[in-house]
């Protein structure tokens, strides 16, 4: 019965893929997509970035579109430019603005989103950072053309704070390593904590001094550095880690000198998508992915996804392709992207920053989800996460 | 502990089996309500004379839609996890045998000659036409991304589906099997219902947290309705189940996580009032009489009992864990 049944499927699924767009010239949107490659060095063997990291997850989103384009007549296609480290976005940009693409979907360090907004800028081209969580990229360094679907970090240190508050946990041991991006993470979680009413009893410094972060033997080093690092700290509740680029806070759930949970970079993590995550009907996305890319939908690729279906909404929306059109429907009262968050994403228009929940993972499920209950706010619970509108320092142009 | 909740669960269990063999003795049966509870994997049956759980029946795994046959032989039960709809004698509560769904359904439909239903496909992005003599697939319409809810014409000329990814509305000509018109709406229309006299077609978008009226002989949307509801966050109005009073002057519309179901003229398209129900309110049915509306009540696990010419909710009754869908007999 279940094989009769899989072969049913298999033959209507041939069929439905056989399907072209009723009209022989639709409406083609061309996205490109340009990211860099993240580290293959990562504490757990889990997270290796796949080959097809983040481009995948605008793939399945060009599906979704070309459904509901095959209705309207639209047609989707990805361009897809995968950098190596340091290499230079513009010109993979400029050939593909060349070729008429007017959509970019980006996962680039901060000073190259900014490279590819201003190189892309004079063509009217929308930008949708879906990687960088730098805070300046939606504040004093905002820019017109940039859409931000990815959280920032000041949102996602709030994401997890107020959980934090909500249990009472309100003693923070904060550990941060030693790279530029941890220091950023640092000054969320500290805004975090003076927004929140936490208190970050002790900080201290993760030096990274280079060398691989899987080895044989490591797992008996590891066991004895990190209670060093955690030891004689003042009374706290929480651990929280800053540590973007992975380089010690995998090791710290179990081994810190006194029985403390971890939160922030390991253990409980304040994250836009995580692979465990399925309420909301997010089964169903998961599924899909899991089916056309055998493997599972990580937080790159769920922004990806996001940045590619609110293209797809807007285009459907407006029967046009031009940017402008798109931009204005995108910031009009009436957008609303569905994520499988258990409510609307619509954008900050004095930023262009995606309001989102934010999950808070241990990497098996989704433990809780903020906004936490409590934190309210005069027009959107959402905007309790990240910088507010009368904080803000973005002016677009 | 784990031990004395056991012993407590069993005894629970010895309750049912009780309250279950006290119903076949009984005089004969009122009116009955059948709610599935998503999470209990269950079916809470409620005399509607007593407005009372009489029974909780075991079913699959996850069950959500249910609909009953014409002649209320039989229902059908969605099972989300076992990827399959079960089919229940309403007399013993037996499952008797199931209809070939695809993975994961979750919402279907009768048509009013009670010889099809149709249920939405998700995997391979499909309405599917099932005979129910034979339980066997006739017809499949391509549709979009996540199709879920269905919903016939009263006359079954038209079947509706709509697709939440895709946010349309699908509207399949049954007699001629083609699809006439595909109908961009609200992100994530979750329901779909015909007036009482077909003129229109009613479409809740669960994130867009709108209502939209579409004319199913033009093929737009004529109206939208939204909500406001003061000091509720708007994110927090969802749209999801809809029904129509059974003199076809009222639209229940219920709210979602916005514990309300919102009343609305159907000539006017005025909200009216919003009732407080329980907490996430998805699916509502009517008695067969017209009296009372029930709603069903996810996070709270209880129905809310709303009393229709008052407009009051008259009652709440207790059912199993998140339940999900309703169906009620006539007899």
């Amino acid at each position: 019965m279940k094989a009769l049944r899989a072969l049913f499927a298999a033959m209507l699924g041939l069929l439905a893929a056989t399907i072209q767009p009723a009209n022989a010239d639709p409406l083609a949107v061309k996205v490109g997509v340009i990211h860099e490659a993240h580290s293959r060095e990562t504490i757990s063997i889990l997270d290796i970035p796949p080959a097809d990291d983040f481009v995948a997850g605008a793939r399945m989103a060009m599906d979704d579109n070309n459904t509901t384009g095959r209705f309207l007549d639209q047609f989707f296609s990805v361009v897809d430019a995968k950098l190596a480290p340091g290499e230079d976005p513009v010109a993979p940009l400029n050939g593909m603005l060349a070729d008429g693409v007017r959509f970019f979907i980006i996962d680039l360090p901060p000073a190259e989103v900014l490279a590819v907004a201003d190189a892309a800028r004079a063509s009217g081209t929308l930008v949708f950072n879906a990687g960088a969580p730098d805070d300046r990229l939606r504040e004093e360094d905002c820019r017109a053309n940039v859409i931000h679907v990815a959280p920032s970090r000041s949102m996602l240190a709030d994401g997890l704070a107020q959980y934090l508050i909500w249990k009472q946990w309100r003693r923070w041991l904060l550990v941060v390593g030693s790279h530029p991006e941890d220091k950023l993470l640092a000054d969320a979680y500290r805004r975090s904590a003076k927004k929140f009413g936490a208190k970050i009893v002790e900080e201290r410094v993760y030096e990274d001094t280079g060398g691989g972060r899987r080895s044989d033997s490591g797992s008996v080093q590891v066991q004895r550095q990190m209670p060093v690092l955690t030891q004689s700290a003042p009374d706290y509740d929480m651990l929280v880690a800053a540590d973007e680029n992975e380089v010690f806070a995998g090791y710290l759930p179990y081994r810190t000198w006194d029985p403390r949970p971890v939160a922030g970079s390991a253990g409980l993590m304040p994250v836009s998508w995580d692979a465990s995550h399925e309420l909301w009907g997010a089964a169903q996305l998961q599924n899909r992915f899991e089916r056309l890319f055998k493997r599972g939908m990580n937080a790159r690729d769920n922004q990806a996804w996001v940045a590619m279906r609110m293209i797809g909404d807007a285009v459907a929306h407006t029967r046009s392709a031009d940017p402008k059109t798109i931009h204005d429907d995108l910031l009009s009262p009436d957008f609303a992207v569905a994520a499988f968050k258990g409510q609307k994403l619509t954008l900050r228009a004095w930023n262009q920053q995606l309001r989102q929940p934010i999950l808070l993972t241990d990497g098996r499920g989704t433990v809780s989800v903020s906004p936490q209950e409590g934190f309210l706010h005069e027009t959107s619970e959402l905007d309790t996460l990240g910088f507010d509108r009368p904080e803000t320092k973005c002016k677009l142009q | 502990m784990q031990t004395s909740m056991k012993r407590a669960g069993r005894a629970a269990g010895a309750l049912a089996l009780l309250a279950s063999l006290s119903a076949f003795s009984g005089p004969a049966p009122a009116t009955t309500a059948y709610i599935t509870n998503e999470k209990g994997n269950s079916i809470s049956v409620i005399d509607l004379d007593k407005l009372e759980v009489t029974r909780t029946v075991k079913v699959g795994q996850r069950p959500r839609g249910i609909a009953l046959t014409k002649d209320e032989a039989l229902m059908f039960v969605c099972l989300g996890d076992d990827d399959t709809i079960a089919i229940i004698d309403t007399k013993t509560l037996k499952e008797v045998g199931e209809l070939p769904s695809g993975p994961d359904p979750e919402q279907l439909r009768v048509s009013a000659d009670g010889k099809f239903v149709f249920v939405a496909n998700e995997n391979d992005a499909l309405l599917t036409a099932i005979d129910i003599a034979t339980r066997k697939v006739v017809s499949e319409f391509p549709v979009g991304v996540e199709p879920e809810g269905v919903a016939v014409s009263p006359d079954d000329s038209i079947v509706v589906n709509t697709s939440e990814t895709t946010s349309m509305a699908h509207l399949i000509d049954w007699r001629n099997k083609k699809v006439l018109a595909n109908i961009l709406v609200a992100p994530r229309p979750r329901y779909a219902e015909y007036n009482k006299d077909g003129s229109e077609l009613w479409v809740t978008s669960e994130v867009g947290g709108t209502v939209s009226i579409i004319d199913p002989v033009k093929h737009v949307v004529a109206q939208k309705i939204t909500f406001d509801v003061p000091g509720l966050a708007k994110e927090l109005i969802q749209p999801v189940g809809i029904r129509f009073s059974s003199d076809g002057k009222l639209a229940f519309i219920a709210m979602g996580p916005a514990n309300r179901v919102a009343v609305i003229d159907a000539a006017t398209k005025q909200v009216l009032k919003y009732l407080l129900v329980g907490q996430r309110v998805w699916q509502l049915e009517l008695t067969p009489d017209g009296k009372y509306l029930l709603t069903t009540n996810g996070v709270s696990n209880d129905v809310s009992v709303v009393d229709v010419a008052a407009l009051k909710v008259i009652k709440s009754i207790p059912v199993g864990s998140f339940p999900w869908g309703v169906a009620i007999s006539k007899q």
